[in-house]
């Protein structure tokens, strides 16, 4: 297969940054969208050209490192998967493919592809935990807990943390990533009492840091590769409101 | 000798000594705590976790990790579950039995005292984990529930759908953020460690490279804990994340550390078969899927060549025609082998010409007994994400046709030699979770990772590394501006400067590739004497020629992921010739290792106890040859020493 691709080049966080164009022949269809650029970064090194930065890790759609703007959505064209998880064979061959990085004001260009996503963690700072010191709980079943009710911890604990639902809100809001954490701990009883401050303290910090704020227009469900759903954001508002009483 | 390798296992009967040794441990008092500077290197299970517990006990800990968030390190990939001896299914398990299970399945290669602390420890792991909200699998009645993982009779595997690693993950994160913002912790994002700085044999602190700007930093502490993970990407494909690297265990080891059992690496039997020669890694079909997956070939190499060549599909060969070897030879465990065992016959079976993809080199995972068995919905709950995955990749409906699956390089179980402090052999530097080789002898158990690693991080080096500062209260933090700092930190220096001199154009993962050839080919599934002599000099033939071949554009001021890659590429060949070098040594064949010069009749590994039941822990030689053996016997006063059986 062959691509055109049309890729964002930016050497800092203060430099202007352009796309640059290239082009790329020989790609099998069960290669994946970031061992195409592995192939690309390759052919640069034998050009002695600088190469394409990039985050990943895990390559498996779990850590969460991996995250492109490609041909305008978040982790390309398919649902339910991340960049690491988007192979060749999606696109057709000849086609022209543009790779930006996330775009947000709370995540600035580190060099071309690769952002600083550090504000999602200082939001996990300022509550996203159930205070319990180790070697201080309790025997594991002394609290049964409905399947149902783990179940759905479990729908919202699936966030990887990506920063997709940020990268394609209009409002630049981290809302789904925050409640998808708000709600996996107090669904449970052991997060219960925290719930409150919890759903408060985080929904502070994400203001501060510079995210948006949510007008209920839904694209970070539909962009979301754990299909994390806006119900969360329904469960922290409520939380939200309960404490404000 | 055997003062250098003193493993100071307490005295007293099995079920006592971590009793009575926490008892003589040394605390410091709460005061003094926070004068108390720790690093911990890494933010996998282990990292995380101990680094959560020294904070809220008061120490400053300072932690370095290589993502831009402590929550992608690599135990985050985890899929299957992690281990407990709490017999919640009444199915006769105890600790006793998780302590048997683990030696056993280790081929008696790990230590007594510190397997059975291990077993002792679990059950206190899920309790923890569950009070930090991590959503494990339960049943109707609202209890947790188990499954069953590879080497065991009984069920005792927690785990939270198929990513229990990322569950755990974020509970030991959240422990960790916590603490943030308590304050007692800092994380360093984006920050490599370089290099240790040691001072007449004992740990100072660590020389950093900041991945965004290139500076090089350096970190004084009282303690460093080693928490890097293992070294498999040596092997190039593997399952573990790209940035999973062993250049920390290396750094460690010049410096003084020993490195134990470097050749016991584990090979993962289900993983999706290599494809193609770009590939950047493999993706592991967690282990789970032995539970109700038969794996299988046909018994006539005319099918497997049709298969090959998509003639026929798998579904079309009859029953009586397939061969399900793991359950023909091995009727009491069956698809439940420990993974050195199932690993061997799939390549056994391969060699014979019955492999199924168009390679040649895959086996079947076949699921369609199952579903007819207990219906779509239930194997669905259990492994519907594991499904997905594979439809991905390979482009193939596992709920169609059976899954294709072969080894890969997955973990390893050799280290840095610790004692049952889990202190190396400098000190003041410690080494906890896959970084360090106690536990798990020369093969894991499914499932027994992230065990370790939490019982590591939360339950044990919290209270033998305080023993350790016990005496030290007085001391101050060491001087960053100490001659062996700035030492080190010119060499880290020049070390850059000479890798971005090189002036080749071939990229470093071209090397990279060939060295994983080398070492899968010679130092994988099966090694031979042979085999092994040959590879050290293609190693260093193949290292001069990446010294003379290889070029790095750009510079290092800035993210150079090239300049990252390199820097691992260096230590991964030194390592490579270790892992040779120490499998070259143990004229045996145990767990995971296996030498074609030893085994049964049966063509089953044959393990030589009276030469080889010890660690062998090997002291770095700057000559980068002739490194010193040094052995610690292994003695096994609660188990009697049995040739593995899973027959
Ligand atoms: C795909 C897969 C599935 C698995 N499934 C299971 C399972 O179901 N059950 C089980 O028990 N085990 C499982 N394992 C094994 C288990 O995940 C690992 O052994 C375990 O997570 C290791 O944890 P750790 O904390 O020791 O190290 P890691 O989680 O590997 O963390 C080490 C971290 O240190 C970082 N690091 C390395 N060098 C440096 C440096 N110089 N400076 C700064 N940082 C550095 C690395 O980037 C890495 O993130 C699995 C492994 C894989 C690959
Ligand atoms: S690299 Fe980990 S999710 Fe893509």
């Amino acid at each position: 297969m062959h691509f055109v691709l049309k890729i964002w080049r930016q050497a800092g966080p203060r430099t202007k940054g352009y796309f640059q164009r290239f082009e790329i022949n020989d790609i099998t269809e069960d290669t994946s969208f970031l061992e195409m650029l592995d192939i690309l970064n390759n052919n640069l090194v034998k050009q002695g050209i600088e190469t394409v930065a990039f985050d990943h890790d895990c390559r498996e759609g779990i850590c969460g490192a991996c995250g492109l703007f490609i041909n305008g959505r978040p982790h390309g064209p398919d649902e339910g998967i991340t960049t690491c998880q988007l192979y060749m064979r999606r696109f057709p061959d000849g086609s022209e493919i543009t790779v930006e990085p996330w775009r947000s004001k709370a995540f600035p260009v580190i060099r071309d592809l690769m952002v600083d996503r550090r504000a999602l963690d200082k939001i996990l700072q300022a509550g996203g935990f159930i205070s319990v010191n180790t070697g201080t709980a309790p025997e594991a079943n002394t609290l049964p807990i409905s399947m149902e009710k783990v179940q759905e911890s479990m729908d919202a604990s699936a966030c990887i943390g990506c920063g997709a639902c940020v990268a394609t809100c209009k409002n630049g809001s981290a809302m789904l990533f925050v409640a998808s954490r708000v709600s996996a701990l107090s669904i449970l009883p052991q997060g219960k009492p925290e719930a409150c401050r919890r759903a408060r303290a985080m929904v502070a910090r994400m203001d501060g840091l510079g995210f948006g704020s949510c007008t209920n227009i839904g694209s970070c469900q539909m962009e979301c590769p754990k299909n994390i759903t806006v119900a969360h954001i329904a469960r922290l508002n409520r939380e939200f409101l309960y404490c404000k009483r | 000798m055997a003062d250098i390798l003193n493993a100071k296992i307490p005295e007293g009967t099995l079920d006592s000594k971590w009793t009575s040794h926490k008892e003589s441990l040394g605390c410091v008092s709460p005061g003094n705590r926070e004068k108390m500077h720790i690093i911990v290197v890494g933010t996998g299970l282990a990292g995380a976790s101990a680094a959560a517990a020294l904070g809220e006990q008061g120490y400053r800990v300072n932690v370095f990790c290589m993502g831009d968030s402590p929550r992608r390190a690599h135990s985050v990939s985890a899929q299957g579950g992690i281990n407990a001896a709490k017999n919640y299914r009444n199915d006769n398990d105890s600790v006793y039995r998780l302590f048997l299970d683990t030696i056993k399945g280790g081929d008696f290669r790990s230590r007594e005292a510190n397997v059975y602390r291990l077993a002792q420890v679990s059950n206190q792991i899920i309790d923890h984990c569950v009070a930090l909200g991590v959503p494990f699998a339960r049943d109707y009645g609202g209890y947790l529930d188990n499954r069953s993982f590879g080497g065991s009779l009984v069920s005792r595997t927690f785990y939270a759908r198929g990513q229990t690693g990322q569950q755990l993950m974020l509970a030991a994160c959240s422990a960790l953020n916590r603490q943030m913002a308590k304050g007692t912790v800092t994380v360093h994002c984006r920050q490599q460690m370089m290099d240790l700085v040691v001072e007449k044999r004992r740990a100072k602190g660590i020389i950093t490279r900041d991945m965004v700007s290139g500076k090089i930093d350096v970190f004084p502490a009282h303690a460093v804990v080693l928490a890097t993970g293992g070294y498999g990407n040596v092997y190039f494909l593997s399952t573990n994340a790209m940035n999973s690297n062993g250049s920390a265990l290396v750094q460690c080891w010049k410096k003084g550390a020993f490195f134990a059992n470097p050749g016991f690496v584990q090979i993962h039997p289900t993983c999706i078969p290599v494809h193609g020669e770009h590939q950047s890694k493999l993706t592991l079909m967690s282990e789970s899927l032995r539970n109700d997956g038969r794996i299988w070939v046909p018994q006539k190499r005319e099918d497997a060549l049709a298969l090959r060549e998509k003639k026929i599909r798998p579904s079309e060969i009859p029953e009586h025609e397939r061969d399900y070897y793991l359950e023909r030879r091995y009727p009491a465990y069956g698809n439940l082998v420990p993974r050195d065992i199932a690993s061997r016959a799939a390549r056994e079976r391969c060699e014979a010409g019955l492999g199924v993809s168009k390679t040649g080199w895959a086996v079947f995972l076949d699921f369609s007994f199952a579903i007819a068995r207990q219906g779509k919905k239930v194997i669905e709950d259990k492994y519907g994400n594991l499904f997905q995955m594979y439809e991905k990749i390979t482009g193939e409906n596992p709920w169609k046709e059976p899954m294709q699956i072969y080894p890969a390089m997955h973990y390893t179980m050799g280290g840095l030699w610790v004692d049952y402090n889990l202190m190396t052999t400098i000190d003041g530097l410690f080494a906890i979770g896959e970084a360090n080789f106690s536990d798990h002898g020369a093969n894991r158990l499914g499932a027994s990772a992230l065990m370790q690693g939490l019982a590591d991080g939360f339950f044990i080096l919290p209270y033998t590394l305080p023993g350790f500062l016990a005496d030290k209260t007085g001391e101050p933090c060491p001087d960053p501006s100490a001659d062996a700092f700035l030492r080190a930190r010119s060499e880290v220096c020049r070390r850059i400067e000479r890798l971005m001199s090189m002036k080749g154009r071939i990229p470093v993962d071209h090397f990279h590739r060939k060295l994983g050839v080398l070492m899968w080919n010679h130092a994988g599934i099966v090694r031979s004497a042979e085999g092994l002599k040959e590879t050290i000099p293609q190693i260093d033939a193949l290292e001069t020629s990446f010294r003379q071949g290889a070029g790095i554009p750009g510079n290092s001021f800035t993210v150079n992921q090239e300049l990252e890659k390199a820097i691992h590429l260096e230590d991964y060949f030194i390592l490579a010739k270790l892992i040779v070098t120490d499998a070259l040594y143990r004229e045996e064949s145990c767990g995971s290792h296996f030498r074609t010069e030893s085994k049964t009749e049966e063509g089953e590994a044959l393990r030589d106890d009276k030469h080889f039941q010890h660690v062998a822990a090997w002291q770095y030689n700057s000559q980068e040859k002739d490194h010193l053996l040094h052995k610690e016997q292994l003695v096994f006063e609660n188990i009697p020493v049995t040739e593995r059986k899973y027959k």
